[in-house]
């Protein structure tokens, strides 16, 4: 037994050299000492949404870090063409769970640490189970994933009298991103640096082929692949869905996009292209997720502990011709609808939940259809369960000045669809609410009578 | 065992076949095997590199289980580079992997031939002496040495090899390989086959971007005394001329024309880093020239000067350009949608899609074809050049007295293809940069604010190094 505590102990030999000795360039509030690790080690909790090439990484060297208490969220299983990255799975763990693998081979080596996996959609959790970590690490490779986790940190951001952000309701986030050699790390303090929303012009636009191109004048290899996807597949199969893991449907897509390639005698259709164009493949290595990981890692220690000053506040890396990194500080941008203070409506006390839905997808600045509502964790309305949806109904028709409790002004959120380069996605928006003409107890009355 | 092609899609994708093939025939040796190597080795492993050779002669401690993914608890008090091989061959079983329990300070004094049989050594925390004795038996044996050093929050990774050349550097951003500013005779033929000054709408935003630059520029030089644009004033003028042309608003063969008016005013002939390499007296080929050398050479004397009217090979792609007009904006795909369902929920009522798309249909065949057929005339072009360039590559060989077929068809093809990127790198010797520091170079890298912050841990990194000789233990080490 004593050899076993003493392995516990001469285990974090090197992560002591950081935090029970004090240094010149360390973060503000930064107390040396083995309280910091032993509170590191029992009161920290991260998230990593992602168990993939980043997640697999983030996971092992958060462990390695010193970190006890970790959650997973993934809703992937695990493909063969995972392996040549993801070092935490084998041949025979195809098809299983990425997060539920993951988290038990880090735990299986790293006996000290709690991994705890879920399997399902980012979506599927509710904002409480993500206000219960401290911070955020993220390893995704979409966009869409990385604006809905953001806007979810963003929501718990509270701002005072004052509109400066509160900081015990400041949820940061780490996140990495790559392609190839080229990859990304930030640091998101919600209300104080900027968040992924406010820099969402970094990332170019999707390239689209206008479907007249596709129809009538292929000019590239791409052009006719993405004529069989996308036309031909829907004449010929009326009303089956493509499904692109189906490889049945991509060899018939492949054959078709050869067929039209001939037609028009355009070379380069091949069928790992074809796989290429339709399912958006992004190419990946192991050494670029491993560096930005690493990154990543190293930032949510950084911010946990105040061991170093954090990464002010986004990394850029390109290992293509030689290798080049940058940080750059980017700015906040104050009018963002994610991490602001919210947008401010001003309602009258008569409107029923159901109109306050409506209005919201009428909202310029917010075009949000089938919202469900929350207040201050009570769900008002709910889309979906449906035996959600039932419970809730019966609100609809209620006053939303009578569902919040009857007060002035509060913040109230709203999940629901948005429209982003003619693709639907989830959005979370946080909304200040002002009722008008309440400025005492003597208005109240006059609010009811639903 | 999975199917190879689909383990390594993601990567094939980067570096294809002949870069997966290279790194199967690599065969990597690592010196000590802490986080540092044991690391850099899982992300070759997992790639598929052709063999690892792990040299260490540590047992494993309990700290090292803090650093250390390779290693677990059942691992304390055996050879480390044991227990880091065993994992790293769990991650790849086509990967050959061996380890030597022994110090690589005390190899590199007593078996230096040892490392004559790698592609590439990386050497990680190494003390200074043993790393410039091993660059020199790197040098002398044609091995390439990465030495890299971590050191807390902070390290440094040195590259050490006498040259390294690349054909296929795919750089980020690079000019495409269009010759507007030099075309050749064909080009021009075939731009002449095309009237721009038709009255039809449909088939004046038919006219690929190429076609209207090639045009215009000789338009532009029968006005201006031969001449292209080349001030500032004249590039601006040449872009009113081109905006000048337009007869709708919305040609967007025109407006990408405008956009890449300055490849007319590119400079003609090589760069000045291809100049510099067909100059480097490396070029002056012998028997013992490396086929890089020996391609480089069939460049420089023979092609550039010759056919090639002082330019590189034609690389022969073209970018995709506009060679159509969208009549109906808004046509943008969102998901799996046919094409009648998309006329319908058009704005416009039906009857005028299906006229509009009629009158169309019967100018696409034209668009197509310009566009395929300009890039058939840049395949052909790139095609004769490649023909020349192995005539002259072959003739090389006969005269050096190698193997006529000596290089192959593709690798000559793909060198041509990529003549106007090649990158050649070399590397000083650790120990002149030891010994004979560029000072100018240092004290301008230290005021400069990209550079500063790197070259004062670089400098850190040196003393701490310095001082762990000297006195057998790290600095700060007792402070607490």
């Amino acid at each position: 037994m004593a050899d076993a505590a003493a392995l516990v102990s001469s285990r974090w030999r090197d992560l002591d050299k950081l935090l029970l000795r004090p240094g010149n360039l360390v973060g503000q509030n930064f107390e040396p000492g083995p309280e910091l690790r032993d509170d590191l080690q029992e009161y920290a909790k991260v998230l990593v949404v992602g168990a993939g090439g980043l997640g697999c990484e983030l996971l092992k060297d958060l462990a390695l870090s010193g970190f006890r208490n970790l959650d997973v969220i993934d809703m992937d299983r695990i493909e063969v063409s995972n392996l040549n990255r993801q070092f935490l799975f084998r041949l025979q763990d195809v098809g299983k769970p990425k997060a539920e693998v993951a988290a038990k081979r880090v735990m299986e080596r790293v006996t000290s640490v709690n991994i705890v996996p879920h399997f399902c959609r980012i979506e599927d959790k509710d904002l409480e189970f993500y206000n219960d970590f401290n911070i955020i690490a993220l390893g995704l490779d979409s966009i869409e994933a990385r604006s809905y986790i953001n806007s979810v940190a963003c929501s718990f951001l509270e701002y005072d009298s004052e509109d400066n952000p509160c900081e015990d309701t400041i949820k940061p986030m780490v996140d990495g991103g790559t392609e190839g050699f080229k990859g990304h790390a930030r640091v998101i303090l919600p209300g104080i640096t900027p968040c992924f929303e406010c820099t969402i012009w970094l990332f170019p636009p999707q390239v689209k082929f206008p479907l007249c191109t596709l129809a009538e004048t292929p000019r590239t290899a791409a052009h006719c692949i993405e004529y069989a996807h996308l036309i031909k597949w829907d004449e010929v199969h009326s009303g089956k869905a493509f499904d692109p893991d189906d490889s049945e449907h991509m060899q018939w897509v492949y054959a078709e996009a050869v067929k039209r390639a001939d037609l028009f005698g355009i070379p380069g259709v091949t069928y790992s292209l074809t796989q290429g164009v339709v399912k958006n493949i992004i190419p990946a290595i192991a050494s670029t997720n491993a560096i930005i990981s690493a990154a990543c890692a190293l930032e949510t220690l950084k911010i946990a502990t105040g061991c170093s000053k954090t990464l002010s506040n986004y990394l850029t890396y390109n290992g293509l011709e030689g290798l080049h990194t940058k940080v750059t500080e980017f700015v906040k941008d104050k009018d963002c609808l994610v991490c602001g203070p919210g947008v401010l409506l001003e309602l009258d006390t008569s409107i029923t939940l159901q109109e306050f839905i409506t209005l919201l997808e009428e909202h310029p600045k917010l075009l949000l259809s089938k919202a469900s509502v929350l207040h201050r964790k009570k769900n008002l309305y709910m889309q979906a369960p449906p035996i959600l949806e039932e419970m809730t109904r019966s609100n609809l028709s209620l006053p939303l000045f009578d569902l919040i409790g009857q007060v002035s002004k509060d913040v109230v959120h709203v999940n629901g669809m948005t429209n982003k380069n003619g693709k639907k996605t989830s959005s979370l928006r946080k909304l200040r609410v002002i009722f008008k003409g309440i400025d005492g107890v003597s208005d109240m009355d006059t609010a009811g009578g639903a | 065992m999975a199917e190879p092609k689909t383990k390594y899609d993601r990567q094939l994708r980067i570096w294809g076949e002949q870069g997966q093939a290279a790194l199967e025939k690599a065969s990597i040796c690592l010196l000590n095997c802490g986080p540092t190597g044991s690391e850099t080795l899982k992300n070759l492993v997992l790639g598929g590199i052709g063999s690892i050779t792990v040299i260490d002669g540590s047992k494993v401690e309990a700290g090292d289980l803090g650093n250390n993914f390779m290693l677990d608890e059942s691992s304390i008090g055996q050879s480390k580079a044991k227990c880091v091989c065993a994992f790293l061959q769990e991650l790849n079983d086509a990967v050959k992997a061996k380890f030597v329990e022994e110090s690589p300070e005390a190899l590199i004094e007593t078996n230096p031939s040892l490392f004559s049989q790698f592609t590439l050594v990386i050497a990680t925390q190494l003390v200074e002496a043993s790393v410039v004795k091993l660059d020199r038996i790197c040098r002398r044996g044609n091995v390439m040495l990465i030495f890299a050093r971590s050191y807390g929050l902070t390290g440094l990774v040195r590259i050490s090899l006498k040259e390294h050349n690349v054909v296929e550097s795919k750089p980020d951003h690079f000019l495409d390989d269009l010759r507007l500013n030099n075309p050749w005779p064909e080009l021009k033929q075939f731009a002449e086959t095309i009237d721009l000054n038709v009255t039809d709408l449909v088939a004046h935003k038919h006219t690929p971007y190429v076609v209207i630059l090639v045009k215009m520029a000789v338009e532009w030089a029968e006005r201006h005394g031969g001449c292209l644009p080349s001030t500032r004033e004249e590039k601006k003028e040449f872009k009113e001329f081109l905006k000048s042309k337009t007869i709708a608003l919305d040609e967007d063969n025109y407006k990408e024309a405008i956009e890449a008016s300055f490849k007319v005013s590119t400079p003609r002939g090589i760069s000045s880093n291809l100049r510099q390499i067909i100059d480097d007296s490396a070029a002056e080929v012998d028997s013992t020239s490396s086929d890089f050398w020996v391609m480089v050479a069939a460049l420089k004397v023979e092609f550039i000067a010759n056919e090639g009217d002082g330019e590189a090979p034609l690389e022969g792609s073209i970018p995709d350009m506009t060679s159509l007009t969208e009549l109906v904006t808004g046509f943008v795909i969102s998901s799996a949608v046919n094409l009648s369902r998309t006329l319908l929920l058009s704005s416009y009522d039906s009857e005028t899609i299906v006229l509009l798309y009629t009158y169309k249909t019967d100018h696409c065949q034209l668009s197509c074809r310009h566009y395929v057929n300009l890039q058939k005339i840049y395949q052909a072009k790139a095609e004769a050049d490649f023909l020349v360039v192995e005539q002259r590559v072959r003739n090389i060989l006969k005269r050096i007295g190698r193997d006529l077929d000596a290089i192959s068809k593709t690798n000559i093809k793909s060198f041509c293809r990529n003549a106007r990127k090649l990158t050649v790198c070399r590397y000083r010797l650790i120990e002149d940069e030891f010994n004979s520091p560029i000072l100018p170079e240092l004290l301008k890298l230290l005021t400069d604010e990209d550079y500063s912050v790197a070259v004062g841990f670089y400098i850190l990194l040196r003393a701490v190094d310095r001082f762990a000789t000297n006195y057998n233990r790290f600095p700060g080490l007792f402070n607490g």
